[in-house]
């Protein structure tokens, strides 16, 4: 005899889920998903920048011939152009950099959240400034 | 303005299917109607098997959400006269990134698990008898914490993270700025406990700051911001107890 | 205590190289690239560039661009391809690929400035 209380068994039904992949060229579905690409592949150019940079300092120490050949290889279209490709790269790294500075840090002032402005603000006048400095070092003969 | 709109739902019945696929129905262009509205229309007289989750209607509540047009959306704050102009059919989907159970239902388990883990309550060493009174905290000290309490765990932020598409094993935004809402909050005391889940490469390290999430968020709770300045905190934490190994827990 | 991730180091070199890169690098670029090849603004002589490296202050700031610039690089690039191509199963070699060139960079720099003549 079965005993009153048996309790019922039941079976888990487990729905098919669907799972879509994501795709290799997730990032182009969306504009938002391409900027974000966009400013990542900047740090390529900083670092292509980076590499004139050493191959200016070796033309340097290896005398006046050798850095008129480096300033003659600056002038070549391809080598302009890239290079011009990247100053616009670099430029939107600064700039998004400067937008987004204010959401990485909450900065307080007394209790109160200083406002976003300020802190972009204060970053692209940084930027102005720095760069006269730089740019005052370099155009002198 | 025109009478009707058309809307391209996606369907999809695990029994049935193995792939999902566009169902289209016009329903009435009513000025004040929502996504939603329309969604209920559709199942009160069109087609009684279209599944949804829905709750409040008001934007509380976080059930709702979906992807309208390929942005994460919550359907009861969503107008649909907003997209009366475009003249081609409003595409309603499940949320992104989430298995789909059945029609517009998506499986959000994955990301209850991930709240749980970063333990969103107060931790306390040693609790207050209430004979002792309340916890007091200053307007200031409510403010450093308030915007991350705002959220309503819609998923929606899941939903426009790319990396969490990528990876699901991603922590996420929302279980991230949720950690933050207690680590900041004054009476909480369980900071370190929640460092070693979101310290990982699952955690905060996974985030590349992309900023969707914060677009997508209904209440501006500003995630990726609450997860920057985590990464901040658990830098300091990490060079703390390198430079004082023995000396700061 | 879970074991102690290594990001928190790479990511403040990250956001250190991101800080310089973003002041410093535009108008490097704009003059070195642009502006004295094309002759818009006359380009320093030789005489005075050399002076100008020569000292150990200019030699420090370019040592320290150039470290923080390609460490910034090196972490923005490993996550790109780590998420935009989602080829995680290379993650290792991405990972050494990317810092080793870092750190490649790194010691060019340094070898450059510190035997500068």
């Amino acid at each position: 005899m079965s005993d009153a209380r048996q309790t019922t068994r039941y079976t888990e039904y487990h729905p098919r889920w669907y799972r879509s992949r994501v795709s290799t060229w997730w990032w182009l579905a969306r504009w938002p998903y391409l900027k974000f690409i966009l400013r990542e592949i900047s740090s390529v150019f900083v670092a292509w920048f980076v590499v004139v940079l050493l191959l200016q300092i070796r033309a340097l120490s290896r005398g006046p011939q050798a850095y008129s050949q480096f300033e003659r290889w600056l002038q070549h279209p391809p080598v302009v152009l890239l290079n011009l490709i990247a100053l616009f790269f670099v430029v939107f790294h600064a700039v998004t950099w400067f937008n987004l500075a204010p959401r990485a840090m909450a900065v307080r002032f007394r209790g109160k959240r200083v406002p976003d402005l300020w802190i972009v603000g204060t970053n692209y006048a940084a930027w102005a400034a720095i760069s006269l400095v730089v740019a005052w070092f370099l155009v002198r003969s | 303005m025109p009478e009707t709109i058309s809307l391209e739902v996606l369907r999809y019945s695990p029994e049935r299917d193995t792939e999902p696929t566009f169902q289209r129905y016009d329903v009435p262009l009513n000025k004040d109607w929502v996504i939603l509205d329309a969604l209920n229309y559709i199942k009160d007289k069109v087609d009684g098997s279209l599944t949804f989750r829905w709750s409040c209607r008001m934007g509380i509540c976080g059930s709702c959400g979906m992807m309208v047009n390929g942005e994460p959306k919550l359907t009861c704050a969503t107008f649909l006269s907003n997209y009366a102009k475009e003249g081609r059919p409003v595409r309603v989907q499940p949320l992104r990134y989430f298995p789909v159970i059945r029609d517009l239902v998506v499986e959000v388990t994955d990301f209850m698990s991930k709240l749980q883990s970063v333990k969103p309550w107060l931790i306390r060493k040693e609790e207050k008898p209430t004979s002792e009174g309340e916890y007091l905290q200053t307007p200031d000290q409510l403010n450093r914490y308030k915007q991350f309490s705002m959220c309503i765990n819609c998923v929606l932020c899941y939903a426009a993270c790319p990396v969490y598409g990528l990876d699901p094993v991603f922590i996420g935004p929302a279980a991230i700025a949720l950690a933050q809402r207690y680590n900041m909050d004054s009476r909480d005391e369980g900071a370190h406990e929640r460092m070693d889940v979101l310290a990982q490469h699952e955690g905060i390290w996974g985030c590349t700051f992309v900023g969707e999430c914060t677009k997508v968020c209904p209440k501006n709770v500003d995630p990726a911001g609450a997860i920057q300045q985590y990464k901040l905190t658990a830098t300091i934490e990490r060079f703390k107890s390198f430079l004082l190994p023995r000396g700061a827990k | 205590m879970a074991k102690q991730s290594n990001e928190p180091v790479l990511w403040t070199l990250f956001s250190a190289g991101g800080v310089v890169a973003a002041f410093v690098i535009p108008v490097h670029l704009f003059l070195l690239g642009l502006a004295f090849p094309l002759g818009w603004i006359p380009a320093p002589r030789y005489d005075y560039l050399l002076a100008l490296v020569h000292l150990p202050l200019t030699r420090l700031y370019l040592f320290a661009l150039c470290f923080l610039a390609v460490f910034h690089w090196a972490h923005r690039f490993r996550y790109t391809l780590y998420d935009g191509l989602q080829i995680k199963h290379l993650n290792e070699l991405i990972f050494f690929c990317c810092y080793g060139g870092a750190i490649f960079g790194t010691v060019l720099a340094g070898y450059l400035l510190w035997n500068f003549r």
